[in-house]
């Protein structure tokens, strides 16, 4: 009996014994991407889910445990997670991944920011400083991000290295040729006018060129009031829109509600890996973001 | 487009050239300023039909953090924070007191880098015991704390000492922690000698269930030496207001937990929170009977309990409504043969209080709150309490812990 009590506590103690990658996601994307990356040299854990709003998340205390045990934390930065990844990190007491060291992967850092703000005034709601955060809309933003983290792979598990580059490279070949289709498939949508309900879509609308009329929330982060959603009907009636555009996260009613008044389609996307049954991988998000976003430009 | 894309990989190639030295990747997520600065501003409206320095009934030798009137300015609160260097991370809390002068809440270095699981933090700090000990006033769900917090605890429990926590390596999350420090808040009373004066020991497990439910259960323990703890106006068997002065041994268990369900993990929408805690303190030691006249001392022991149970319903996002049920037990003290016919023993009255509470949080910066209380803390003094607050917060605006 004591022996079992024994082997029970030393398994709940020692991690899988494969020498395997720890990896701590926070966003479902990084976490699909790591996979395209890693294979099976990998164990991800996702931090947070489509449906939930990633500025807001909980240090809750599995998240504590999970980033405890990693070995790379991969998250988007700009700010995207101030609200509960300094916490976890901290409370995880664990020297590999605090920020700036080799265990802590920021993925905004590879990209082209849009949006920086020029002034820092939180009367202008909920602005990030180094830009705006949803970088995981464009899909030309995985190729600097993947060829980073790839050499980030290789810098942490260097018995791994051809395996990396070699799934480095099926990736880039792969992923350049399906940017190709969605661009060809999106053609009919250039140019068209939206609305979104959060500034959550800069990085999709400069891709696509998608035409932001305005936006549901006056400020970012605030939430849509009736009175700047009546004023929204007004722009409508000079600016007419398409359609309103919402990430699968965000509630749903006050998309619901202009698009009831000014006749418009309300297209969810999916945000991220898992935000609609389409949306099973990184392929298929960008596969079901197009084939939404043409259904409701008709 | 193609070209676009090469373009691309290769400014990108640059910067992860430059950013590979990991030192020159940017500095702290917390802000983009170095350090990290914040700066709450609170206040609040409240209106009793008691007067508020009276003790709950059975505590008069507990500290009573009581309730302002009228429109009062609470504490200003200004934070700084900043990694000192890679091993090292500093805070500093300090209470801006609307009637002048500034106190240190919390000043402490904690590091980031021993790793294995291992967190030491030393200075002036919130202790890890219970649940709601370690938050800060602006994360109250309440206008106040907990009657078990505020008699007990004076609100929450400051200490000047170290802490040592370890979380261990599983996928449930596993902490244990202890403290040592000079007693500085109560029940210690801050004793000026070599040593450890009180101590701390708590363990925390949690975890979540699927995507919406988490919890957080936790055990503590704490024991310091109360040495001359002076209490006024205590009432005693013959009604009157007396001076008592205590030496013995404190010893606290508490136990929490916290449950919360979020509809699809989703917190911003809505969420339903429930939490408890339950403290039991044991002291025993000697009672000097009334320090200004009668001056007897004798054996004094006692067991003082409470218990709190609250949930929060955030409906609708930025709207949320809670309601908290308070719950103490004075004790029956083990009275020396000399004090018996002067200390009061036995009390039989069990101070409660029911709180309703309804906040509206424009922005994650800035929220506004009414809350009704009916106390029934005070034997025969039912009180009815109205308060509203407004808690803003500037400047850096620091992660929240669960």
């Amino acid at each position: 009996m004591n022996r079992l009590i024994f082997a029970f506590l030393l398994s709940l103690i020692c991690s899988p014994a494969y020498a395997t990658l720890n990896v701590f996601a926070c966003e479902p994307e990084w976490a699909a991407l790591t996979q395209e990356l890693a294979g099976d040299k990998a164990s991800i854990y996702t931090a947070t889910g489509p449906l939930q709003d990633p500025h807001h998340i909980e240090a809750r205390p599995s998240l504590i445990a999970k980033a405890r045990r990693a070995d790379l934390v991969v998250c988007t930065g700009a700010e995207l997670e101030a609200a509960w990844l300094p916490v976890v990190l901290r409370e995880s007491s664990n020297a590999s991944t605090q920020v700036g060291s080799i265990g802590y992967f920021e993925t905004a850092d590879f990209v082209n920011m849009l949006e920086v703000p020029t002034r820092l005034d939180r009367g202008d709601g909920d602005v990030h400083a180094r830009g705006n955060p949803h970088i995981q809309t464009d899909p030309r933003n995985f190729l600097p991000i993947a060829d980073a983290l790839s050499k980030r792979l290789i810098q942490l598990d260097a018995a791994n290295t051809n395996a990396y580059q070699q799934r480095l490279s099926a990736f880039n070949t792969k992923w350049r040729s399906a940017i190709t289709k969605w661009e060809a498939q999106a053609l009919p949508i250039k140019g068209l006018p939206v609305l979104v309900q959060h500034q959550g879509f800069p990085y999709l609308s400069e891709w696509l060129k998608l035409k932001e009329v305005a936006t549901l929330e006056p400020k970012p982060g605030m939430e849509p009031s009736a009175a700047h959603l009546a004023q929204i009907l007004n722009t409508l009636q000079k600016q007419p829109a398409k359609m309103v555009l919402r990430a699968a996260y965000q509630d749903a009613r006050p998309s619901e509600w202009i698009a009831q008044r000014a006749h418009l389609n309300v297209v969810e996307l999916p945000y991220t890996v898992g935000g609609s049954a389409g949306a099973s991988d990184l392929y298929g998000l960008f596969d079901d973001t197009i084939a939404r976003l043409l259904k409701g430009s008709q | 487009m193609f070209k676009e894309i090469s373009t691309r990989a290769a400014i990108a190639a640059l910067l992860f050239q430059s950013a590979s030295s990991f030192a020159a990747n940017t500095g702290s997520i917390d802000n983009a300023f170095n350090p990290a600065f914040s700066l709450i501003l609170s206040g609040n409206y409240g209106s009793v039909q008691r007067d508020p320095s009276i003790p709950a009934t059975g505590f008069a030798m507990n500290p009573n953090p009581g309730h302002e009137q009228g429109f009062n300015l609470g504490e200003s609160e200004m934070g700084i924070s900043a990694n000192i260097d890679p091993e090292y991370r500093g805070v500093a809390t300090l209470a801006l007191d609307p009637a002048g002068g500034i106190s240190v809440e919390n000043a402490f270095v904690q590091t980031t880098a021993l790793g294995d699981g291992l967190n030491l933090k030393f200075g002036r700090f919130f202790s890890g015991l219970g649940y709601l000990n370690e938050q800060h006033a602006h994360a109250w769900d309440f206008v106040d704390q907990p009657l078990v917090y505020a008699i007990l605890w004076e609100n929450q429990l400051a200490e000047d000492g170290l802490q040592l926590k370890w979380l261990a390596p599983t996928d449930m999350f596993i902490e244990l922690g202890g403290e040592m420090g000079r007693g500085r808040g109560f029940p210690g009373t801050d004793t000026v000698r070599n040593g450890n004066s009180a101590g701390v020991l708590f363990a925390h497990i949690g975890d979540d269930i699927g995507i919406e439910h988490s919890w957080r259960v936790g055990v503590s323990a704490h024991q310091t030496r109360r040495v001359d703890a002076e209490s006024i106006d205590v009432p005693d068997l013959a009604g009157n207001a007396v001076t008592d002065l205590f030496t013995g041994d404190s010893q606290t268990t508490g136990l929490d937990f916290v449950w919360k369900y979020v509809a699809n993990g989703n917190v911003k929408n809505s969420y339903v929170k429930l939490q408890g805690e339950y403290f039991r303190r044991k002291e025993t030691g000697d009672l000097t009977y009334d320090t200004a006249g009668a001056n007897v001392t004798d054996t004094f022991s006692n067991a003082q309990s409470g218990f709190y149970l609250q949930s929060v319903y955030q409906f609708v996002p930025r709207w949320r409504v809670g309601a908290r049920y308070d719950r103490l037990d004075p004790g029956v003290a083990q009275i020396g043969a000399s004090n018996a016919g002067n200390v009061i023993s036995d009390f039989a009255f069990k101070p409660s209080r029911t709180s309703l509470m309804l906040d509206y949080s424009p922005s994650e910066f800035s929220r506004l709150r009414m809350q009704v209380a009916n106390d029934r803390s005070r034997q025969g003094l039912k009180d009815n309490q109205f308060f509203v607050q407004y808690i803003m917060s500037l400047g850096a605006h620091g992660a929240h812990s669960y």
